[in-house]
């Protein structure tokens, strides 16, 4: 079953493209420490993004007449791999480049793509992404944040929460009912780019229990958009939202969440001279597994290259690889307290306990574990 | 080299032809094992490994990984690909190639050792304190396990020795086995499924209930992973890394007992039964995970070379779990 799922290779052209972006990538984390490290994609640097941008690092796959690469999704593999690796702050760019980007490129006009593109490959504008609501969560058809049609435009109301770097977003694509009530379901929903400087949104962040800020609630109160706000076709936002998906399931980001810590807990075994036999397996086990789900990664990305969109696939690798980031912490933990009397340095103690907390949410973002089951199991055949 | 699914069509056509579930349940009852062979035979693929210049396809092994799957998805109750890996290495060193199926045992001197299709081999290929020796199958020994053909078999000190291939006959064997737990592991998901849709309680099929959906799920992803854990095991160099073997059958194996829980669970007390064909698949599952070191012995293998190394994680999976380029 899944058969079209099957090794793959990355191409060599786009190997080549390793030994620069990793230049950068070591620069960029010379000064954190493993437990800033650690937050990786939840990580915010405006400078080091603009860095990427001006190497030529962001919206890879774009069209170069809107300052893109041009280049296909092996490339872009290999640069989230080499950033995510080490654990370089990549929140900034992150979701106008993985998911804004295409977005634009696919359902928007020649004038939207004019405007955007270009800033998000020089890494000027950052993008984030409404979807939940406080009554809306894994149940995205039941948004009810509406944009109404006005004489110039659109008026926005409603609110969004959860959103991942709202607070040091430019831009909102927003998933917003433009008719009918929550009762249509699927019907009636578009997607807007939302200016967050516009006036009546109201941006406030939320902590979390890891005592960062990563993600906010935004208030909407009589937002006056232009038209051209509109990106696709209106009624046409739930189509527009899962023919992404694939895109923002199945890349290294649903793998690597934890391995700052792998790496840190390796190098703390390693100074310690550690051989007992529990230990080294689990090192084995974390080792075949992460090879195992790169390759798996990797396939995926073999059939975006193809232009298809392997959907269940890409949530069978999301849901195997975020069980694999959630279970690292727990047996590293394990391990080291099952060796109470060896010293553990703070920052590997940080680093561990900030990936035991957040663990959770890996998970969460980008679509439940139960909701990815029941994408595999309709893959199936089953239903 | 031939396109791989020119390869497998036709071998897996055959399979279905002489390897149905009663020819399997028929071999396993101790009956003649000779149709089954000869097709096999006949159909030359057991030369598959074997070297152009010495009569066999010449073919590398990622181009026969499908059929050791064709293999594990049908049951085989036959040595096919350990006779592959054995023509292969007789052949490479020059020796003279047996008819008929060969296992695969590695066992220091005087040690009794559990060999997979013992019972229906005509001789084993045993590596012994690292040399290897062609021994007729004498003196196998049932396991006591029903409808298993596994043997009990030990040899004292063996002479007229060839080398062993770099990183040992286990690994080769391991790999082997990935391949079958993969290829019965797929057999397994679709019975499964198929199953799930036919079975009705409360009033509809049980496949509708998200309990047994999400179970379900979690099958196909472990079988998904041991083929391509599988597919890196037989993706480079012949015989294969320590880091290739070791993944491949520490990931098969840990999905092997994953994917036989589940199929059992979905199934009820139907599949637990001697007449339901389940049982040729998760018997199988079990027996392999078993064979050529378990997960705990591969993974404590790779943890102490990786180790060794000073690279990052991803850099050192990169370096030695890739398809190459």
């Amino acid at each position: 079953m899944f058969d079209t799922l099957t090794l793959a290779a990355l191409p060599a052209e786009d190997e080549a493209l390793r030994p620069a972006i990793r230049a950068l990538a070591a620069e960029a984390v010379a000064a954190r420490g493993d437990a800033a490290r650690a937050r990786s994609w939840a990580g915010f640097d405006a400078a080091f993004s603009r860095r990427l941008g001006e190497a030529g690092f962001l919206g890879l796959t774009l069209p170069r007449r809107y300052g893109g690469g041009e280049r296909g999704p092996f490339a872009r593999f290999v640069v989230v791999e080499e950033l995510l690796a080490v654990g370089t702050p990549v929140a900034a760019h992150w979701i106008a480049d993985r998911q804004s980007a295409p977005l634009i490129l696919r359902f928007g006009t020649e004038a939207q793509r004019d405007d955007y593109l270009p800033r998000i490959c020089r890494g000027e504008i950052f993008f984030c992404i409404g979807m939940s609501e406080p009554g809306s969560g894994s149940d995205l058809a039941s948004v009810r944040t509406r944009a109404e049609r006005t004489e110039s435009g659109w008026r926005v109301n409603g609110q969004k929460i959860w959103t991942s770097n709202a607070m040091h977003s430019d831009y909102m694509i927003a998933l917003l009912r433009t008719s009918g009530t929550s009762e249509d379901r699927h019907g009636g929903l578009s997607q807007l780019i939302i200016d967050l400087k516009a006036p009546g949104v109201t941006v406030r962040p939320i902590a979390d229990l890891a005592g960062d800020a990563h993600f906010a609630e935004v208030f909407f109160e009589d937002v006056d958009l232009p038209a051209d706000a509109l990106i696709g076709h209106e009624g046409e936002g739930w189509k527009q939202v899962t023919a992404e998906l694939a895109f923002e399931r199945s890349g290294p980001e649903r793998i690597y969440s934890s391995v700052v810590l792998l790496d840190a807990w390796v190098r703390h075994l390693q100074a310690m001279g550690r051989e007992d036999s529990a230990t080294v397996a689990l090192v084995g086990d974390f080792t075949a597994r992460l090879g195992t789900l790169r390759a798996m990664s990797i396939a995926c990305t073999a059939r975006l290259a193809l232009g298809e969109s392997p959907v269940v696939e890409a949530s069978l690798v999301k849901d195997l690889g975020t069980s694999f980031e959630q279970e690292l912490p727990i047996a590293i933990g394990d391990d080291l307290a099952a060796h109470p009397d060896e010293p553990v340095d703070a920052e590997l103690y940080r680093t561990l306990l900030y990936v035991t907390h957040v663990a959770p949410s890996f998970s969460l973002r980008g679509g439940t574990r139960e909701i990815l089951r029941g994408i595999i199991a309709r893959g199936m055949g089953l239903r | 080299m031939m396109d791989h699914d020119a390869l497998l069509s036709p071998f897996e056509r055959m399979l279905e032809t002489v390897a149905a579930p009663a020819a399997v349940r028929a071999v396993e009852a101790g009956g003649d094992t000779d149709a089954m062979w000869d097709a096999v035979a006949g159909s030359g693929f057991l030369d598959a490994l074997v070297a152009e210049a010495a009569g066999g396809f010449g073919l590398p092994v990622a181009a026969v990984q499908p059929l050791w799957q064709a293999l594990g998805r049908h049951a085989v109750p036959l040595p096919v690909g350990e006779t592959m890996i054995a023509r292969a290495l007789l052949a490479d060193a020059g020796a003279p190639l047996p008819d008929g199926p060969v296992a695969l045992a590695v066992a220091a001197p005087g040690q009794t050792v559990v060999v997979p299709l013992g019972l229906v081999a005509r001789h084993v290929l045993v590596e012994q304190d690292g040399r290897l020796a062609l021994v007729a199958a004498d003196g196998a020994e049932a396991t006591g396990v029903a409808c298993s053909l596994a043997a009990r078999m030990r040899w004292d000190r063996l002479d007229g020795m060839l080398p062993a291939p770099a990183g040992g006959l286990r690994a080769l064997a391991a790999v082997l086995r990935a391949a079958l737990i993969a290829g019965a592991a797929d057999r397994l998901v679709a019975m499964t499924a198929a199953y799930a849709n036919e079975r009705a309680q409360f009033g509809k099929p049980i496949g509708r209930q998200q309990a047994l959906q999400q179970n379900l799920a979690v099958m196909a992803e472990e079988a998904v992973a041991a083929r391509i854990a599988s597919q890196l095991g037989c993706a480079g160099a012949w015989p294969p890394s320590l880091a290739a073997a070791a993944t491949a059958k520490s990931v098969a194996s840990r999905a092997a007992t994953r994917v036989a829980a589940t199929a059992h669970a979905v199934h009820g007390a139907i599949g637990i039964s001697v007449e339901h064909d389940l049982h040729l698949f998760t018997r199988r599952l079990h027996e392999w995970r078993l064979a050529d070191g378990s997960e705990s012995w591969w993974n404590r293998q790779l943890g102490a070379q990786r180790l060794t190394s000073g690279a990052g994680s991803v850099d050192y999976v990169r370096a030695e779990l890739a398809a190459p380029a």
